[in-house]
This record gives structure tokens, C-alpha cells and sequence, in this order.
């Protein structure tokens, strides 16, 4: 019982972390149809920047500085770039954050080398806030819960409450008629694309310093986002929260907990071939839950898409 | 539907010739003997090496392209039907008994239907949308089959790959295929033979049928045709060809690992097609010869390459969405008109001074990367054959003047080519 408390909190980290980014994607997504691929690398250059930051002003002022460096450098590839290749189709745009990807890790391994940097949580949140049965939850973990629930919330606020929110949600559905009633559309796209990468950009510098700030950082989160966002449904905010929890649970816990597909064969009634090593199943019977911990979530994609190509929360056709 | 990259009916050189279900002779007879006499020219192993690599990547992306530029469909995961039509070759080899029957030229087929075997479990479900869920689906899918590489031992090998031993295949016309010439001629054939077929197929009403559903689904699906079997046949087709890459890369290399599976390697086959350029046939095998040589010589020279490489590729899908293919294309029209000749002039100039800002700027790059990571008390820096202090002055001086004349100076000059283009698309005597 104790164990399932500390897991559902190391879950419910590593959900709001997807959350933070995948909701930015979505959110892009849904406004411009376009995916950006690029988006896991915003990530890891806010988590940079961060780091770069925090050496000579200290932690907090890379929390505050560092997203919104990385948010005006978003909107600079929206107008510079994407906007520039929207001519060509979706596909060539899909191409374009490909890569921009690639340079993007191109250049933090230029600037910064390819060794891990030795970024690290304020001091101030170095200590254990609580313990569970024997288990210490740092208190670092606790700051990332409510930073991020306090994102979702004050996104969920300004989306559905303010004036702006509603003019954004307007454009999604009929940019023309938004067009027409005298708001400038592509400067909302611009500004939703800013806001989504700094929306990255925040989960890196609160995500460095736990997942380790190193080049290959967007990659490895990087096409984790995508299949969560397209099991939550592409374009639903919802869907992204419930599919990053999901997924942040399902990782979390297969990992906590070791099952054995042996055990699950034999209690299904099927006997062990014998001797084990020479037979061709004997990677079936060898699979504990830890071990394919990390691919569970592109099973689950597999099984959404065929079985609901919508995704869990997805009402439209992409 | 302004989705998908489009033909232009108007351009010469993409208008399709319908129903010409034949090879036009002349440029397949050249490839031909090149293939023939190039090891005559280059005998050293190691240049034998890079042209099979070359026609290997050439196969790879010839078949991506027919989903990519013919089918419309982007794919980020299709290393996996190559690497498993590899992986499947592999295993054929190391099974003496049936191996042992086999004449090695024969094995790229086996390769190929394995890996479109894989294409059709995998496209009856991805092939169902175009786009972005499409290319999703196949990243996702080709993560999850580069991830089982590690799971999946029996077949993929854990992290060490599987390897095995080419000749000891049944011997075909008595060549045993001990020596890397007689691989080079394998893969010059099967070079050939896939290349001549996915012209060919590119030419069969399916094949333009997957140009309909690329331009416009809507309408192609009120014509009577399914878009979604169209696609799925492309897919399958794609899936094939990239299998008998797969199969050859296990030939040439003997060894295959889970990093012919994953999505470094989809990313550069995509890099290499699009940079050949996409709307055209002879574009993916433009940028597969171009790309091979530049990332052989380059990464012997620099450990930045994959960085200009990125810049490369970003400034082609902003400026060039054509590729290079599309570049050369670009010229038909003033070629027709007979006024090539005057756009050599301005050709030089501006091309000439934009060289010189490049070669400037790299030396910039390679600088300011030398004076951050190199070891403490390391000045010495060779750059373009010459070696010098970076903490001097002069270097500095020198690459950014290159650099910022370079620039400056395509700059100034390129209204000049602007017009010369414009002047030599025009046919004389045509009103302004």
C-alpha cells in the first residue's frame, strides 16, 4: 500500500512533466495542424538556458528568464520559418520541424559540448519533504507537482475565462470569420506558438536537473510526447492530460513492479519449454514488466490507433 | 487541399507522359555501363566500399520516395523494413541447410518479401490517413520495433546485432562472392533491376493513381478509387524495395544491429531524399550519391558535419523545397529557350562571393567550437590546410572579413542574377 503511494507520486511527476508538454503541442497542433516536431528540443533548450542562467543569477531567475527566451525564440521560428514553408503544404512543414530538430541538437552540442551538464535543484529545495514507510519523497518533486498543476490551471483559466482565450478558441475553429471580425489571426498563431514552446521550455528547466540536462534529452522525451498525444486525441487539451497521466502511471508502476510474462504464461496454462535457452520462445518467457517499461506506451499507441484512431479524447479528423 | 506537394502540370519537366509504360532508353543505357566501368576507375577497396554503400542508400530512398514524393505520405520510421528485411536475410545466411541451396544474388527477394510483409501488417492500419497522423504512426511504430531490438533477442540479436558469413551460399556461375568487387556487381545489378522497376511502377495507372490521392484524396475517392488501398498499396510496394536494401546491406556488411532499426536512421533517409529533391525520379538517386560523398569526405574533416548538415537541411526545405533535382530542373525552360549561356556570368559572381562567405563562416564555426572544447592549452587549430593559433588575431580578422565580403558581396550582385534569370526565362522578342 505504502509502495503504491510512493509510485503514484513518481507517476503523477513524470505525468505533469509529458502534461506540460504535451499540452503545448496540442495546443499548436490544433491551431495550425501542424506538428512540431521540434518541440522536445525547446524543451531541452530552456533546460540549457536554465543551466547557463542559474550559474551566474542563481536558480529562480533561469525559471523565470529561461522560458521566456525560449518562448520569443518559438515565436521567431513560427515567423520566420514555419510561416515561410506553410506555402508549401503540411508535409514540407512536418519536414521543416524535423529539421529544426536535428540543428537544434546540432547547435546545443555545439555550444555546450556532448557531456552532461552539472545542473542541479536549488539547494533551498534539497531536502526531503516527507518519507513513506521508509520511502523519501524530495521535496524537489513536490515543486514540479505544483508548478506544473499551476500551469494547467492558470492555462485552463486563461483559455476559458479571458477575452484572449476566447478570441484563441475562436480561431481554432474558424480562423476566417476571427479574421473577418478584425483580429489579427497570424499574430495569435505566432503568439500560441510562443506560448506553447515556453510551455516546454518551463518543463526543461524544471525537468533538468532531475532527468539529467544532456543532448540527447529531447530525443528521448521527444517522440514519448507525440504518442501521448495522439493516444489522448490529437487537439484535445483533455485528452493530453489524461494520456500523460496515464502514461506516467502505467511507465511508473511497470517499473516499481516486477512481473514476469512466466508467470503470467503459467497461470494461463501454458508449460515452460524445456531447456528454455534453446527455444525460439525464449524471449517470451524471459519478459519481466520492468524491462518493457518504456515501450508499453507505443503498445498502447498501436492498440488506440487501431482500435480508436481517434485517440481517447479526439472529436475531429486530423 | 493544400496539403500535399504538387505537380505542376505547367513545368515541362513534370508533366507526366501517361501511358509510356517504357524506359526511355538513353539514360538507363548510361547508368549502365557507368556502373560497369566505375570500379575500372576507382579500384581502391575503400572507394568499392562507398559505391556500394551509395547504391544501397540509392535503393533505400528510391523506394522511400514513393511514399514520400509519388505517394505524398511521410514517413519517419521506414529504416524498420529495410532493417528487418536485413535482420531476416541474416538469419536466412546463418541457416546452412537452406542457405547452403541458395545462390546469394537470389536472397535480396527473400529480403524484400519479409520486408513487405512487415508493410502490409503495419500499413493496414497506418495507411488510413495521409499527413500527420500517417507520419505519426510511423514514428511511434518504427520506436516500438527499434525498442524490441533490445527485447526481442532471438531475432534482432540484443545490442550486438547478428552476424553471419555471405559465402557460403550455393556458388552462382562459380563466384563465391569472397571479394568486395564481386558484392559491387551483386548490388550493381540489383541496382538496376529495382531502380528500372520502381520507374516502372511509378508509370502503371497504380502508381499515378498514388499522384491522385497525393494532390487531392477527395477527388481521386469520387473517381471511384479507394484513397486508402492506393496508399496501402504505395506503402507496401515502399516497404518491398526497402527490404531488398536492407538484404544487400546485410550482404555488403555481414553484420546488422538495432542501428539499422532506429530513427537516426529514418532521419537520413529522409534527409537524403529530400535533398535530392522529391519531385523528381532521378532526385532521391542524386542525393544518395551526393549525401554518401559529402558524409564520407566531411566527417573525416570536421566533427561539426552533422551541424552544417542541419543548416543545409533547413535552408532546402525553407529556400528549395525542389531539392537539388528541382534546382537543376529549374533550368529547362532557359535551356529550351537556348539563353543558358548568359546566366553563366552572373552565375560566378554571386555563387563565387556566397562560396567565399561559407568557406569564411565555417572557418568562423570551427573556431569559436576549437577556443570552447578544446583541451586547456591547445591553440593549434588546422583549418582548410593550414594551421594557426586560435587565440591570434589574424585568423579572426581574416574569417569574418571572408565572411562578411562573402556575403555582402552575393548581396550586391544577386538583383544582377535576378535579372539575368528573369531575362534568359523570357523568349526574346516576348512583350515585358
Amino acid at each position: 500500500m505504502d509502495l503504491i503511494l510512493v509510485n503514484l507520486i513518481d507517476g503523477l511527476v513524470t505525468g505533469l512533466l509529458l502534461f506540460m508538454l504535451s499540452a503545448g503541442l496540442t495546443l499548436i497542433f490544433s491551431m495550425m495542424g501542424v506538428l512540431n516536431f521540434a518541440h522536445a528540443s525547446f524543451y531541452m533548450l530552456g533546460a540549457y538556458f536554465a543551466f547557463q542562467i542559474s550559474l551566474a543569477l542563481g536558480f529562480w531567475m533561469g525559471l523565470l528568464i529561461a522560458p521566456l527566451v525560449v518562448g520569443v525564440m518559438g515565436a521567431g521560428v513560427e515567423r520566420y520559418g514555419l510561416r515561410r514553408v506553410h506555402q508549401y503544404g503540411h508535409v514540407p512543414e512536418l519536414i521543416f520541424t524535423f529539421g529544426l530538430a536535428l540543428l537544434i541538437e546540432e547547435l546545443v552540442q555545439f555550444i555546450w559540448g556532448k557531456n552532461q551538464m552539472p545542473y542541479e535543484a536549488p539547494e533551498i529545495l534539497q531536502f526531503t519533504a516527507f518519507a513513506i514507510a521508509g520511502n523519501s519523497i524530495p521535496a524537489y518533486k513536490i515543486f514540479m507537482i505544483f508548478i506544473s498543476v499551476a500551469i494547467f490551471i492558470g492555462l485552463l483559466w486563461v483559455l476559458t475565462r479571458t477575452r484572449v482565450g476566447m478570441i484563441i478558441q475562436a480561431a481554432l475553429t474558424y480562423p476566417k470569420t476571427v479574421e473577418a471580425l478584425g483580429h489579427n489571426v497570424p499574430l495569435i498563431f505566432m503568439g500560441v506558438f510562443g506560448v506553447g514552446t515556453a510551455l516546454a521550455g518551463v518543463a526543461g528547466v524544471i525537468a533538468g536537473p532531475v532527468l539529467g540536462t544532456f543532448p540527447g534529452m529531447a530525443f528521448v522525451l521527444g517522440s514519448i510526447v507525440f504518442v501521448t498525444i495522439v493516444i489522448g486525441g490529437l487537439g484535445s487539451l483533455w485528452g493530453a492530460l489524461v494520456a500523460s497521466l496515464l502514461i506516467g502511471w502505467i511507465t511508473t508502476f511497470s517499473k516499481a513492479y516486477n512481473l514476469r510474462m512466466e508467470d503470467l504464461l503459467t497461470t494461463l496454462g501454458f508449460t515452460k519449454p524445456e531447456p528454455i535457452w534453446d527455444s525460439p520462445w525464449r524471449d517470451l518467457w524471459s519478459i519481466t514488466s520492468p524491462q518493457i517499461a518504456d515501450i508499453l506506451p507505443y503498445i498502447l499507441m498501436v492498440l488506440i490507433l487501431i482500435f480508436r484512431p481517434y485517440g481517447l479524447f479526439g472529436k475531429r479528423d486530423a | 487541399m493544400t496539403d500535399q506537394l504538387t505537380t505542376d502540370p505547367t513545368k515541362p519537366a513534370q508533366r507526366m507522359r501517361a501511358g509510356s509504360m517504357v524506359l526511355p532508353l538513353t539514360p538507363w543505357v548510361i547508368a549502365a555501363i557507368a556502373l560497369l566501368i566505375l570500379p575500372f576507375i576507382f579500384t581502391a577497396n575503400s572507394a568499392i566500399t562507398i559505391m556500394n554503400q551509395m547504391a544501397i542508400t540509392i535503393i533505400f530512398a528510391l523506394a522511400y520516395n514513393m511514399l514520400l514524393g509519388q505517394g505524398g505520405m511521410l514517413s519517419f520510421g521506414h529504416a524498420v523494413y529495410a532493417g528487418v528485411g536485413g535482420f531476416a536475410c541474416m538469419h536466412i545466411i546463418n541457416n546452412d541447410a537452406f542457405f547452403s541451396n541458395l545462390p546469394l544474388p537470389l536472397l535480396p527477394i527473400f529480403g524484400g518479401l519479409f520486408g513487405m510483409g512487415l508493410a502490409m501488417i503495419v500499413g493496414s492500419f497506418s495507411t488510413r490517413k495521409a499527413g500527420t497522423v500517417f507520419a505519426m504512426i510511423s514514428l511511434g511504430v518504427g520506436e516500438l520495433i527499434a525498442a524490441c531490438s533490445v527485447i526481442i533477442v532471438a531475432f534482432f540479436g540484443g545490442e550486438e546485432g547478428i552476424s553471419g558469413d555471405r559465402t557460403y551460399g550455393l556458388p552462382f556461375l562459380g563466384v563465391e562472392f569472397l571479394q568486395q568487387i564481386e558484392v559491387y556487381y551483386l548490388i550493381a545489378v540489383w541496382l538496376m533491376v529495382s531502380a528500372a522497376l520502381m520507374y516502372l511502377y511509378s508509370r502503371t495507372p497504380l502508381g499515378r493513381m498514388a499522384n491522385a490521392v497525393r494532390d487531392n484524396p477527395e477527388r481521386a475517392e469520387f473517381l471511384g478509387y479507394s484513397a486508402r488501398w492506393v496508399r496501402f498499396y504505395s506503402f507496401v510496394a515502399s516497404g518491398f524495395f526497402a527490404g531488398i536494401a536492407g538484404a544487400l546491406f546485410a550482404i555488403n556488411y555481414e553484420i546488422l544491429t538495432e542501428e539499422n532499426l532506429n530513427t537516426t536512421q529514418s532521419g537520413i533517409i529522409l534527409l537524403v531524399t529530400f535533398l535530392g529533391g522529391v519531385g523528381f525520379f532521378f532526385g532521391p538517386i542524386l542525393g544518395a550519391i551526393v549525401f554518401t560523398l559529402v558524409q564520407t569526405v566531411l566527417s573525416l574533416q570536421t566533427e561539426l558535419w552533422g551541424f552544417y548538415l542541419g543548416i543545409v537541411f533547413v535552408v532546402t526545405v525553407m529556400f528549395f523545397p525542389g531539392g537539388l533535382a528541382g534546382l537543376i530542373m529549374m533550368h529547362v525552360p532557359a535551356k529550351r529557350l537556348g539563353k543558358l549561356g548568359r546566366l553563366g556570368l552572373p552565375y560566378l559572381k554571386t555563387l563565387g562571393a556566397g562560396a567565399l562567405g561559407c568557406l569564411g563562416a565555417a572557418a568562423l564555426i570551427e573556431m569559436v567550437f576549437h577556443v570552447r572544447h578544446a583541451s586547456v592549452g591547445d591553440h593549434e587549430i588546422t583549418v582548410y590546410w593550414t594551421t594557426f593559433d586560435t587565440h591570434g588575431v589574424l585568423p579572426w580578422v581574416l574569417a569574418i572579413g571572408a565572411t562578411v565580403i562573402g556575403f555582402g558581396l552575393a548581396r550586391a550582385t544577386a538583383p544582377g542574377l535576378v535579372a539575368a534569370w528573369n531575362d534568359a526565362n523570357t523568349p526574346d522578342g516576348a512583350a515585358r
